[in-house]
């Protein structure tokens, strides 16, 4: 049997879920002997999503058109995708900017009034992203098979899910240790 | 005392007549979730999360403002109520704006506990993300209406416990928001005693201590109980 394609992407978010994920410590070298990582910002160094993914966690809420962008490409490449952590979940934190209404002022905010120097709003297309409108969960824009809340999910919660899915069943989420936000 | 006997969830319960269904629950040992019912204060009714299926009636029955009769069949864990009570959890998370990461009850929070009790890994429904505000004109205390899901804890124990009756329910619908005053800043309602009570009673961060940060508001329910409990019982210790 050929190995497990796994990746994990980071959305908006502020990497925390990733840095959860490091600290399943000893256990990613089981991980690493189960699975080909195959696109990761902490486990692999390609920058293209490959095609026929198997297992992907996705950090992050959904905030710029490259975010938008790449969900769409996961979620066409991806056999399981995985909500991972309470941004991917709820938009959490990076919705918080929701409250002010759109993208403008959220930046003029931003970079006019909190602009200590020089104070200009940032513009380069095709380098620097645009901002969404609306900060969303990932499961309001494409379909989510599992959700892992948590900010950040513990390394326990994170295994616990994994484990059921290199058996090839699926993780049973229920209870305190395994839904609680936050 | 009048006794009336009924059956829940097919297990016959004898109890005091007049009580309500989710005290006769409570007494034969069946937990049914609640929110807005707090020991010690009266039954508002608002959460729903309560609501049960009593034999004869299509229509769900809140619990904790259901009086029990003699002969009821009631159940409280169906299939269709814990679809609805997990959607009534989901309605509450995205109606306002609760961030539990960054809250002062992560943690010790009722309505965090109730998504883990309903089995809420996500919400099916669209957040709204409302524009709401918060007050911080008090000196000890604050209100974020952000984390507020309308329970009218605070306003039943701050007019039936305290006898201050600071708080009251403004607007309607989605407008609703829990008042101070007569809407003044809670800073300048000169009715306000400072006793804390509505942060002890209140489910979820939305009132709280100021100073306090993430996860460290433990709000002390029991407290409320107890003082009921002295004045009417003359029980003076717990």
């Amino acid at each position: 049997m050929s190995k497990i394609r796994f990746a994990t992407v980071w959305l908006a978010g502020c990497s925390g879920c990733h840095m959860s994920f490091l600290d399943l410590d000893e256990w990613l070298i089981d991980l690493a002997a189960q699975v080909e990582v195959v696109f990761s910002p902490v486990g692999c160094d390609l920058k293209d999503y490959p095609e026929n993914v198997d297992v992907c966690l996705v950090e992050g809420a959904i905030a710029n058109e490259e975010n938008l962008e790449l969900i769409y490409h996961v979620r066409a490449h991806t056999k399981t995708l995985i909500s991972f952590g309470d941004c991917a979940v709820t938009a959490n934190v990076p919705a918080m900017r929701n409250m002010l209404g759109g993208a403008e002022p959220v930046l003029k905010r931003a970079y006019i009034e909190l602009g200590d120097e020089t104070p200009q709003l940032p513009n380069e297309p095709g380098i620097v992203p645009e901002l969404l409108d609306q900060v969303r969960p990932v499961h309001e824009l494409v379909p989510v098979d599992i959700f892992m809340p948590g900010c950040p999910p513990s390394a326990e919660r994170i295994r616990a899910t994994l484990e059921p899915l290199l058996r090839g069943e699926m993780p049973v989420m229920e209870g305190r240790e395994m839904i609680k936000f936050g | 005392m009048s006794i009336t006997t009924l059956k829940i969830n097919g297990q016959d319960v004898v109890t005091e007549s007049g009580k309500t269904v989710l005290a006769a629950a409570k007494e034969a040992g069946i937990p049914i979730p609640t929110l807005c019912h707090l020991e010690g204060i009266s039954e508002a009714g608002a959460c729903r999360l309560c609501a049960v299926e009593v034999k004869g009636t299509p229509k769900l029955m809140a619990a904790c403002v259901t009086t029990v009769a003699e002969g009821m069949e009631v159940e409280t864990h169906t299939p269709k109520l814990q679809d609805y009570r997990r959607m009534i959890v989901e309605l509450f998370f995205t109606e306002g704006n609760h961030v539990c990461s960054i809250c002062v009850a992560n943690g010790n929070c009722e309505l965090q506990d109730a998504a883990i009790e309903v089995g809420m890994d996500h919400s099916r429904f669209n957040y709204r993300f409302p524009d709401r505000g918060m007050d911080l004109s008090h000196s000890q205390f604050g209100i974020d209406h952000n984390r507020c899901i309308l329970c009218t804890r605070c306003v039943r124990v701050c007019d039936e416990i305290e006898g201050a009756h600071v708080w009251d329910v403004g607007n309607r619908g989605e407008a609703c928001y829990i008042i101070s005053g007569m809407d003044q800043p809670w800073g300048e309602v000169s009715a306000c005693t400072a006793c804390g009570k509505c942060v002890d009673a209140c489910p979820t961060g939305a009132i709280f201590r100021k100073g306090t940060t993430t996860g460290e508001k433990q709000g002390d329910r029991a407290k409320l109980e107890f003082l009921v409990n002295a004045r009417e019982k003359q029980e003076w210790s717990r």
